[in-house]
């Protein structure tokens, strides 16, 4: 680790909501490339980027559509700068097929949707968490992904670094899946100074240009780059390819290649997976919730906790990779896992799979436009504890 | 051709009440489209300011058949409608005929929509392509777009200390039509209402594909008084920013020359979003955009001469 470059780092209280915060903690984490196109709600994040960028150095365009900015963004990191996109769901979809491309070629780069109602045009102004299933199989083929959910501005700021910092040592796009909630809340969020905040740096290559192999794996799964413009002749593609990234059509080299992008992710679940914890020695329910519904979930649990029932809170910080030896843990010790989230069901789906009967998993829907009204969340811990 | 007076004559297509700012030339272009084309009209538009200020639920503005698919694919959509229509012709289960328009903003166009837009009119649909230009993302709050002139402050090309607002000049999108071969194109803007209901008319009553790019200034985006919306689309003809012409079969027309070309400048100065150009340090934007209003209105009364005669 190395800590953050100054000129980036805004040190300081501010009050902002949740889409300059992240514009901010893209600045603090030495983004210096940024590549979007407008969308409901998240076009503050764009807007501000380009106002700062020409201060520090950075690079902001703006692309004629969604498919040309994700594919930006991974040309940006091929050219040795951080980058960075920010969506929302009809365009979320449109990168989907760019997005895939950077899994392949493990370009570590950061994604940002802050949700809306869909499907389709759905609705552009108003909150929805219904994209989560698709920030994990949204690009066709086999693959693994990260993905975090910030619930506050200060998050925000926070976890668009640790998206960064994750991009760069798991060499695969992270997503920051923030939601209109989120995104358009303000508050105050202190900036630290940057020698205070850890940079993960890009994991270059130090030998010679002959010695050069850009998909030999390291110890840890994951291969060494380098940047265009310093004299290493190497291939990258979207194509199934061997160590030197030359497309090998053979199944043996699929296992190989498909095998380890999942596998540097899947075996390190617990070294990346972020949670936040409270009361859960001798919960009987336990919340799960993520992004702006486990803040709306705090009233309800309080609630049911003043009711007597022992109710812990887990907080999914990551939501991809699913913690699921976390969740499978706790379904030998509890009755019920509650999963209020804005959609009808997608991550109660991963709950109930690794509960595997042995708990009961209650989800609390909600279609989208708003949040959950705390007292749906309050009736089903109830029933849960029952 | 029907005049102003026999159009204002004829039934309201475009309900009164819908949410478009007071001044939106956008808005006042739908209207004066839909009375020339009529009911027996599908319409549809890309997501973009006339599509939400026209269709806010449980109401519509549209009177006639309206579509609004996504972003990027207004031109595709009308290009399916058209083809079933025709399907239903051939097996004589329909008998009308109907205008097909599909339409989009300049983000619609330009950029996103491009690509069906151009698939639309090489595969030779038998509808009108309506692009309302206003000169950037104005329903997501004034964002650059590829049509958006040189020098023009937004949202995203912001005017400050470093970048004096967007450094290039706009996609000659109603050329890229014209290379299209299709047989109808055409510049038009409501400041000159009759001109461009004429060739709305005309565009619907050719056979294939044609395509409209109609300047529609924004009293938010473009920083001006919302009761000069008429006189700032006027002159952007008057300055030979945005001539109004049309191409029919490959026959260059321009529809109006201004007796006195006014600099472009007086354009620009009544508009917000160029103000900062109006700085010394600056002043060499607005002599940029002058010589290629200059070249592009040569270049248009040239190709019109040559395929006039």
């Amino acid at each position: 680790m190395i800590t953050a470059d100054p000129k980036g780092v805004l040190t300081g209280s501010h009050y902002l909501d949740g889409d300059h915060a992240v514009a901010e903690g893209a600045l603090a984490a030495g983004c210096r490339f940024f590549a979007g196109y407008p969308i409901t709600p998240s076009t503050e994040v764009a807007e501000r980027i380009s106002a700062r960028f020409p201060l520090v150095g950075g690079l902001f365009v703006q692309m004629e559509d969604e498919l040309a900015s994700m594919a930006a963004i991974l040309g940006g990191a091929w050219g040795g700068a951080k980058s960075m996109s920010v969506t929302s769901g009809p365009g979320f979809s449109l990168m989907m097929e760019n997005l895939g491309l950077g899994v392949m070629m493990e370009v570590p780069t950061v994604l940002v949707n802050v949700q809306r109602g869909g499907p389709s045009t759905g609705l552009p102004t108003l909150p929805a968490q219904a994209d989560m299933m698709q920030a994990r199989w949204g690009s066709h083929g086999d693959y693994e992904i990260i993905a975090l959910s910030p619930s506050s501005p200060q998050e925000c700021f926070d976890y668009t670094i640790t998206c960064f910092n994750l991009s760069e040592k798991y060499r695969v796009p992270v997503l920051l899946m923030m939601d209109e909630c989120v995104g358009h809340m303000t508050e105050k969020i202190v900036i630290p100074k940057a020698e205070e905040i850890e940079i993960e740096p890009r994991k270059w290559f130090k030998g010679s240009t002959e010695d050069y192999l850009p998909y030999k794996p390291d110890d840890d799964m994951v291969p060494w780059m380098v940047k265009v413009g310093d004299g290493f002749r190497f291939h990258t593609t979207g194509l199934t390819h061997d160590e030197r990234g030359y497309p090998v059509m053979s199944a043996e080299c699929q296992k190989d290649n498909v095998g380890r992008l999942v596998d540097k992710i899947r075996s390190r679940v617990d070294e990346i997976v972020i949670l936040e914890e409270e009361e859960m020695e001798g919960a009987d329910v336990v919340v799960v919730s993520y992004g702006i519904s486990s803040r709306v979930a705090i009233p309800a649990v309080e609630r049911a906790r003043a009711d007597g029932m022992k109710v812990g809170s887990l907080r999914l910080v990551t939501v991809w990779p699913f913690p699921e030896n976390r969740i499978r843990e706790l379904a030998g010790q509890v009755k019920a896992f509650v999963v209020p989230e804005i959609n009808l069901g997608q991550i109660c789906l991963e709950v109930e799979r690794c509960a595997a009967g042995r708990a009961e998993t209650i989800l609390v829907p909600h279609a989208g436009g708003w949040v959950h009204d705390d007292e749906d969340i309050y009736q089903a811990i109830r029933g849960g504890a029952k | 051709m029907p005049g102003l007076k026999q159009l204002a004559e004829r039934e309201e297509l475009m309900a009164g009440g819908h949410r478009a700012c007071a001044g939106c030339l956008p808005m006042t272009a739908m209207r004066q489209i839909l009375l020339t084309a009529g009911k027996d009209t599908v319409s549809g538009c890309s997501t973009g300011c006339v599509e939400v200020v026209t269709t806010i639920y449980p109401y519509t503005a549209w009177r006639n058949p309206f579509i609004h698919s996504a972003f990027e694919n207004s031109a595709a959509t009308m290009s399916g409608v058209e083809a079933a229509y025709r399907s239903l012709r051939r097996q004589g289960r329909i008998d009308k005929e109907i205008n097909f328009i599909a339409m989009g903003g300049d983000g619609g166009t330009y950029d996103i929509g491009l690509q069906a837009l151009s698939g639309a009119m090489e595969r030779g649909h038998n509808m009108l392509y309506i692009c309302y230009d206003n000169e950037a993302y104005m329903n997501t709050g004034i964002q650059r777009s590829s049509g958006t002139p040189k020098g023009t402050a937004t949202s995203t090309t912001p005017a400050g200390k470093i970048r004096q607002g967007k450094k290039e000049f706009p996609k000659p999108l109603t050329d890229i039509m014209i290379a299209h071969r299709i047989p109808y194109v055409a510049q038009a803007t409501p400041g000159y209402p009759k001109d461009l209901s004429d060739k709305v008319e005309k565009a619907l009553s050719i056979e294939g594909p044609a395509f409209m790019n109609i300047l529609t200034p924004c009293t938010r985006g473009w920083r001006y008084p919302m009761e000069e919306s008429m006189d700032i689309a006027r002159l952007a003809v008057d300055t030979c920013f945005w001539p109004i012409y049309e191409v029919e079969h490959g026959r260059f027309k321009v529809t109006r020359k201004p007796k006195d070309k006014r600099p472009v400048s007086e354009w620009l100065e009544r508009q917000g979003r160029f103000s900062h150009l109006f700085k010394d340090k600056n002043r060499h934007i607005i002599d940029e955009i002058q010589e290629d209003t200059d070249r592009n209105w040569e270049w248009l009364l040239k190709r019109e001469e040559l395929t006039q005669a």
